[in-house]
């Protein structure tokens, strides 16, 4: 299967000739991130234009993307579980327990911040290595099991941090090539969470979209009994994706605790549904077999700029949620719109050219 | 039987199932049915619903292991323990929907599981442009024109046209037969034409078909070899022109009606010993 790459030409754009006309209406309205976009570009001019003249100034742009890189990194591999048909309600205290690994390991007993960094991302591995292993094994749905370990290592990283230092609080300072790597300011604005997400993106976007890995995900969310019969090992992608998802929570509570010097036992637990919505609003189905990287990138924009944009309009911040709730079910219709449209897309029904927003 | 090498090709059955039954708990699903499929040959599977049908298929398939009776492919016995088993000998499921991912691109859909790739390693990448590019040729050499682009989602295909997909992706992959469970089911009359030309080009090419279907007509168009299961039971074992159209009818509808079916069943085939077969 692999000696046709050398017959293949070299280049790696891939318009097929025949189809040039009506390709760029057919290629928007195919891309899962079409309805994303919209969201996004919508509430940035609505904040801007609401939010006056700080909302566009760095300092406002650093307050949405600093929400943005750490939902990010967890909204990445949370929406590539979806693709493949799973949920993850585990996040929310794989950050906190990661977080408390760290401090504890470093702060409370005074070992190098390199083995509590260590310790802290194992732990996110080992959960998500428990999620995947339950849900490929036991067929309990991964709402399920997830909610489970949730609750669990909540339990556990309570339990465990009462035991061992009688505190839920741990303070931790990382030293100075721990600020610089995963809790820095840049230009005492940007949280380096930005710069971490981004090399997420772009390594996950190639693996996804670009490798051929990102087939079986969306083969798996597509069919999980075809794809099983088409040779693709669906246990084992499904177990990695959840390592994934362990690793990005864990990755967010090490940057969290040494960027406030602190761990809480409490942290982290709003990433559990701020994930899935930046992942809905970002074109993934919720039942799999669709979706990109570069959308849930937009669902996860679009979900900063609401949370922190409201800061900015001067009106009662108790309204955001209200919003966010609003914009999930549009973002959802929308997404569904679009979704259709590119199912009955065709280059000789130009019926679907009629682009809706 | 057949385990000679020597066995001309013709004479071993690409396909043979012998006396397999199979039951969930205590309900007897399948008994003692035996079928065999030829190179070049259709064999029609006739049967109305909850006849046993998609249960055969999936023990074909792979699905389900059949709790007594013996496969064999090409005269060597075999087992199979899960559908990449029986990919690995050759055979092909393609479903009543064809296409299984709706919401993939031809192109990746067709390849999944084999995905070509081009570029060194670690950034070697799914070749799109090969993946399309075959996909939409396949599709062409079984007569789908109208697509051409392998980017389309395959959600957005008509029925004919995902099943000439998925055929064309079982025929590239070198499935020697294919299980084609209801293919003309939910399709139009002119679709349902084109799937059954398609069905008789697999044939032309030595492809062992087994065309699983309840409309008589096009089983009687495609058909070599017919087997009519009703109620688990292989009711009926006949080859082209044996039967008339009405008759094979007649013995599917016996399925429907509980009370009749023996009966009605026992007088056909009554009805036909030592009478010459009426060529229909």
């Amino acid at each position: 299967m692999t000696s046709q790459a050398a017959q293949a030409s070299p280049d790696t754009r891939d318009e097929t000739p025949a189809t040039a006309s009506g390709r760029s209406i057919g290629s928007l309205v195919r891309r899962p991130e079409t309805g994303a976009l919209i969201g996004t570009v919508g509430v940035f001019i609505f904040f801007a234009i609401f939010g006056g003249k700080d909302f566009v100034t760095p300092g406002g742009a650093s307050s949405w993307l600093n929400v943005a890189g750490e939902l990010g990194i967890i909204a990445i591999p949370v929406g590539l579980l979806m693709i493949s048909g799973e949920l993850d309600l585990s996040v929310g205290s794989v950050v906190a327990a990661s977080s408390m690994v760290l401090a504890i390991v470093s702060g409370f007993w005074g070992a190098p911040v390199i083995v509590g960094i260590a310790l802290a991302l194992a732990l996110g591995a080992a959960v998500g290595l428990i999620n995947g292993v339950i849900v490929t094994r036991t067929r309990v749905p991964s709402f399920i099991v997830t909610l489970a370990t949730q609750f669990a290592l909540a339990g556990l990283t309570l339990g465990f941090s009462r035991l061992l230092t009688s505190n839920v609080s741990v303070a931790i300072d990382a030293g100075e090539w721990g600020h610089l790597l995963l809790g820095q300011l840049i230009g005492h604005q940007f949280e380096v969470a930005i710069f971490w997400w981004a090399i997420v993106v772009v390594v996950v976007g190639w693996i996804v979209h670009v490798a051929k890995f990102g087939n079986w995900i969306f083969a798996i969310g597509g069919d999980l009994e075809s794809a099983r019969a088409a040779g693709i090992p669906t246990n084992r992608v499904k177990v990695a994706l959840y390592i994934g998802t362990g690793l990005g929570a864990a990755l967010v509570g090490v940057m969290e605790t040494i960027l406030y010097n602190s761990a809480q036992v409490a942290k982290g637990q709003s990433f559990v549904f701020n994930s899935i919505i930046a992942v809905v609003i970002g074109g993934v189905l919720l039942t799999g077999g669709y979706g990109s990287v570069f959308g849930i990138v937009l669902g996860t924009l679009t979900f900063s700029i609401v949370n922190q944009g409201i800061y900015y309009t001067g009106w009662n911040a108790d309204w955001a949620s209200l919003i966010l709730g609003v914009l999930l079910l549009a973002a959802v219709l929308m997404n569904n719109t679009f979704r259709k449209m590119a199912l009955s897309y065709s280059p000789s029904a130009p019926k679907a050219k009629k682009g809706r927003g | 039987m057949a385990t000679t090498q020597a066995a001309p090709s013709t004479a071993t059955p690409l396909l043979r199932l012998t006396d397999i039954s199979m039951s969930f708990g205590s309900t007897q699903v399948l008994t003692d049915v035996s079928l065999e499929v030829n190179r070049g040959e259709v064999l029609c599977l006739l049967g109305d619903n909850g006849a046993g049908k998609s249960t055969l298929i999936k023990i074909m398939s792979g699905v389900y292991q059949p709790k007594s009776g013996t496969i064999e492919v090409d005269g060597k016995p075999v087992v199979f323990r899960s559908p990449r088993d029986t990919a690995a000998h050759g055979i092909a499921t393609v479903h009543q929907f064809g296409g299984t991912f709706p919401l993939m691109t031809i192109g990746r859909s067709f390849f999944v599981g084999a995905e070509p790739e081009k570029g060194f390693w670690p950034l070697r990448r799914f070749d799109r442009r090969y993946a399309n590019e075959t996909a939409v040729r396949e599709m062409r050499q079984l007569g789908i024109t109208r697509v051409t682009d392998g980017d389309r989602l395959v959600g957005g295909l008509s029925g004919g046209e995902r099943q000439a997909l998925a055929i064309g992706r079982a025929v590239y992959f070198g499935a020697s037969i294919l299980i084609l469970d209801e293919p003309t089911a939910a399709l139009g009359v002119k679709e349902a034409a084109h799937v059954l030309r398609i069905v008789m080009g697999a044939r032309a090419k030595g492809i062992a078909v087994v065309f699983i279907t309840h409309q008589v007509t096009h089983a009687l168009t495609v058909g070599d070899h017919f087997a009519v299961l009703i109620r688990g039971a292989k009711a009926a074992d006949f080859r082209k022109g044996e039967k008339t159209r009405e008759e094979i009818t007649d013995l599917m509808a016996g399925g429907e009606a509980m009370a009749e079916l023996e009966a009605e069943l026992e007088a056909y085939e009554n009805a036909h010993e030592g009478h010459v077969p009426q060529i229909g």
